[in-house]
């Protein structure tokens, strides 16, 4: 791809990720690795791992969300009971159907217990891939949480080193993290434009660039993202009547691109989100300098976001970063929107919704699943919320 | 040995006994628990404080060097689903907001506070003075307690157990619980309590832990005999009340295991087979493994459905899930802090799949079991991803045919008898099938 800044046209850009988010074959990182013998792609679930670690090893970290609504599910459904989220199946379908065959191993972080279940049967599925469960401590305290954080990062980057065949460097860490620093503060880029002027940055295509993150070589996807900047702000895009709404609930399994564009189609602008948070879970650069895995820890248990999967020890700070959220994008309201059968994201909505009730926002919630096809019951729901959004503000 | 016969007219279906069998362990669970409820409920007038926290990572015996009272409120959900209130507790917390897909456990607790919180013996729960998020085995149990401390507004101790991903317990592990035990629990404990910590106490109080732990794994390992003396499910559940519950660490547990142990010995020495609530269960004809939390709205429907064909459970999953004490771990009061840290990181559900599977192989052939049973319960992620393959696997490596059903543990919605019990009579067509082929093979 092209690495000058040349202007390229933003219909373009969004073409070539929209690729990338169609082919569930992965073929750019089954790509990647054939070019030079030797390469290894790692691939990682919701909802974070420090992709630091897989770049320093000089191996692919590749984000797996499930099949989205194209992938047909014919191996995957004799795996879960129908009770239990889209997600695992949809992965478990790609990895039988051969989808998954190049990936050289497999992250499951710490989210919730069907994930951390499926780190099991992947040990048992594909014996020959490295798997492993990626634990991170819900205790923020560096001395505590974080020496044992420090100690999973060490074992991580020890396991890596040896599927590599060379130990990884602290400055090859380094390194890493330098380059991640830059993807997280285009991201941040990313988000203050469409929170800005959001007509500008439609959610469905911002959607697609921070996707394109989970499939590309972080270095290309960094200059992805820069022409995405500069062609979006270049455009001028039609600004519509709509209202400004932040989306929380969707931080595992993925919804369906149609469902985004609904939203919109329905009168509401996506001005914030939880999809896809590894790509901006630390909030800040990681210091460089410095011992690379305290630098992570610290990073993780000081400036990271939060969310259902994470543990606040301080009741009064309890969805205050969705009150926050709010205010940073001047939003209107929020939509919940959670996968069906999600007990982190269902069992967290009741407390989230009672601070925005006290705070005053407004919100509507619904549930989806990868596969919806149904769109016409959400883009009701989502335009009579910005009706009554608009017709609340205007008295 | 004392047994008590107690009339109960409801249990006249099943000949030849009309009556309820009370051994001396029953009656002596049946008085610890309304003693128990009594201490609880009565809080606000004596002055007792009290810590909320989970079955998995019970960590009663550090809870009673405190002074603190121990309320669980799984064992809440199980006396609600059993005296049947639970069903309009779960719909209650729907109406306020819960979603119909999430924790049965969490929503009859919710709905429960919401109708006023009324415990087992007709009076009120006390509030909690600490929730003591003892956090092993299930991610819900964030969640349950971040919402229970919106309502009640108290302190919150969150203790991290990691989990066996590589079914291993590491050193980094250990120092870490330990670590979170000795800077944040033990002093949030104290400060909450009053009571300043002596460690030689949890000593003692692991000690007798280990002795009932002992009478426990004897009482579930005579199941081994041929006919077993016990049912390890629907049976195991009351053995493991007391130790599961607000009672390992204490004297009456090791009286409750005594009984209990010698009880089923007599048993053992006899030939009997297991009690039922019909009375002594007749010829047992299938022996299984069960892996999953049983279904506690239709917990006596669902039993006998097992009694009535000859199948009793000669080992079951759910019986560790608050300790795993049958291949040898027990409460060491040498390593106090330590010890607490590895029965955490042991329970059931806080081992890999992997090991979750070994453990079910194991049990079908160390008792030479027919098969293996899961009860899937809808709304638990914890337990029920991954069983499908569990099943596939354990089948593989027995060659004993395994079945499915799916229930709830405390939404009766869920509980579809007919199709439960279709599935256990096609089932135990199954191993005669398997039987006959290997008897005609033979
Ligand atoms: S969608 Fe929710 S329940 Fe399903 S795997 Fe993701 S976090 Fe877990
Ligand atoms: S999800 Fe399962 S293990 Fe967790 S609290 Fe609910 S019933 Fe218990």
């Amino acid at each position: 791809m092209a690495t000058s800044l040349n202007p390229q046209a933003t219909a373009d850009i969004v073409a070539r990720a929209n690729a990338l988010f169609e082919d569930l074959s992965f073929g750019t990182a089954r790509a990647w690795k054939e070019a030079v013998p030797g390469r290894k792609v790692v691939g990682y679930m919701p909802i974070y791992v420090p992709r630091e670690l897989i770049h320093a090893a000089d191996m692919l970290p590749l984000g797996i969300v499930g099949g989205g609504d194209q992938l047909e599910v014919i191996h995957g459904d004799a795996y879960y009971q129908s009770y239990i989220c889209r997600i695992p199946r949809s992965t478990i379908e790609l990895g039988v159907s051969g989808r998954l065959d190049f990936v050289d191993g497999m992250l499951f972080p710490s989210i919730c217990d069907v994930i951390r279940n499926l780190s099991g049967m992947w040990k048992l599925m594909f014996p020959k891939v490295y798997s492993r469960y990626f634990d991170v401590p819900q205790n923020y305290r560096d001395d505590i949480g974080g020496n044992f954080y420090i100690n999973e990062l060490a074992e991580l980057r020890h396991d890596l080193g040896e599927l590599r065949g060379k130990p990884i460097t602290d400055d090859e860490l380094r390194s890493s993290i330098a380059v991640y620093n830059d993807n997280r503060r285009l991201i941040r880029e990313l988000y203050a434009l469409r929170a800005e002027r959001p007509w500008q940055a439609p959610a469905a295509e911002v959607y697609l660039m921070v996707r394109a993150g989970l499939l590309l070589p972080v270095e290309e996807h960094s200059a992805l993202l820069r022409h995405y900047l500069a062609a979006a702000r270049a455009e001028e895009r039609p600004m519509r009547d709509n209202c400004r709404v932040v989306l929380t609930g969707m931080f595992c399994e993925q919804p369906p691109l149609n469902l985004i564009k609904s939203l919109e189609l329905s009168g509401c602008y996506v001005v914030d989100d939880d999809l896809l948070l590894v790509t901006r879970w630390l909030t800040g650069d990681v210091e460089i300098e410095g011992d690379p895995l305290r630098n992570l820890s610290s990073a993780f248990l000081h400036h990271s976001e939060s969310t259902a999967a994470k543990y606040e020890p301080n009741q009064k700070e309890k969805g205050q970063h969705l009150v926050r959220a709010v205010k940073r994008t001047a939003a209107e309201g929020v939509i919940f929107a959670a996968p069906s059968f999600c007990d982190p994201a269902l069992l967290e909505r009741p407390m989230l919704q009672h601070v925005l009730k006290e705070a005053g926002i407004p919100y509507i919630a619904f549930k989806y699943a990868e596969n919806s096809g149904q769109m016409q019951p959400i883009r009701e729901q989502a335009g009579t919320f910005a009706d009554s959004i608009k017709l609340w503000s205007a008295a | 040995m004392t047994t008590v016969k107690v009339a109960t007219p409801k249990a006249a279906a099943r000949a030849p006994a009309k009556e309820v069998i009370k051994d001396a362990s029953m009656l002596k669970q049946k008085e610890m628990m309304a003693a128990h409820y009594d201490r609880l409920t009565s809080a606000p007038e004596t002055g007792a404080k009290v810590a909320a926290t989970f079955v998995p990572g019970n960590l009663n015996e550090l809870v009673m060097c405190f002074d603190l009272l121990n309320n669980l409120p799984e064992v809440n959900a199980i006396q609600n689903g059993l005296r049947r209130v639970s069903g309009s507790y779960v719909l209650e917390a729907e109406k306020i907001g819960h979603s119909e897909d999430v924790c049965t456990y969490v929503k009859s607790d919710i709905g429960m506070m919401a109708k006023g919180n009324i415990a087992p013996n007709g009076k009120k729960f006390p509030n909690p003075d600490v929730l003591l998020l003892s956090y092993t085995g299930c991610f819900t149990f964030m969640k349950w307690f971040e919402l229970l401390r919106e309502q009640y507004k108290c302190e919150t101790i969150m203790l991290h157990t990691p989990y066996m991903g590589d079914g291993k317990i590491t050193k980094g592990m250990i120092d870490y619980m330990v670590k979170q035990l000795r800077e944040e629990v033990i002093p949030t404990l104290e400060r909450v309590s009053g009571v300043k910590f002596d460690i030689d106490r949890l000593r003692e109080n692991l000690k007798r832990s280990s002795k009932a732990e002992d009478d426990l794994v004897r009482v579930l390992q005579s199941a081994k005999a041929k006919p077993s003396p016990i049912d390890a499910y629907f049976g195991g559940i009351y053995y493991i009340g007391p130790i599961f519950g607000a009672f390992r660490g204490t004297q009456d547990a090791i009286d409750y295991y005594r009984f209990l142990r010698e009880e089923v010995e007599d048993r053992l020495a006899k030939g009997q087979g297991p009690v039922t609530p019909d009375g002594d269960m007749g010829k047992e004809k299938y022996r299984l493994v069960v892996e999953g939390p049983p279904n506690y709205t239709s917990f006596r429907q669902f039993w006998k459905m097992f009694y009535d064909e000859g199948a009793v459970v000669v080992a079951s999953s759910y019986t560790k899930v608050g300790g795993v004490y049958d291949f040898g771990f027990r409460h060491d009061p040498s390593k106090p802090l330590e010890t607490l840290a590895e029965y955490c990181l042991g329970v059931y559900t806080n081992r890999s799949l992997p090991m979750r599977i070994d453990m079910l192989v194991n049990y079908i052939n160390e008792y030479e079991a027919d098969g293996l049973l899961i009860n899937s319960i809808k709304s638990c992620n914890s337990f029920s991803a991954g069983q499908l393959l569990m099943m596939r696997e354990v089948e593989k490596r027995t060659g004993k045919p395994a079945a499915f059903v799916e229930s709830d543990l405390v939404d009766p919605r869920y509980f579809s008898a007919a199709n439960i019990k279709n599935r256990l009579e096609s089932y135990f067509q199954m191993i005669d099938q398997k039987r006959s082929g290997a008897n005609a093979a033979a």
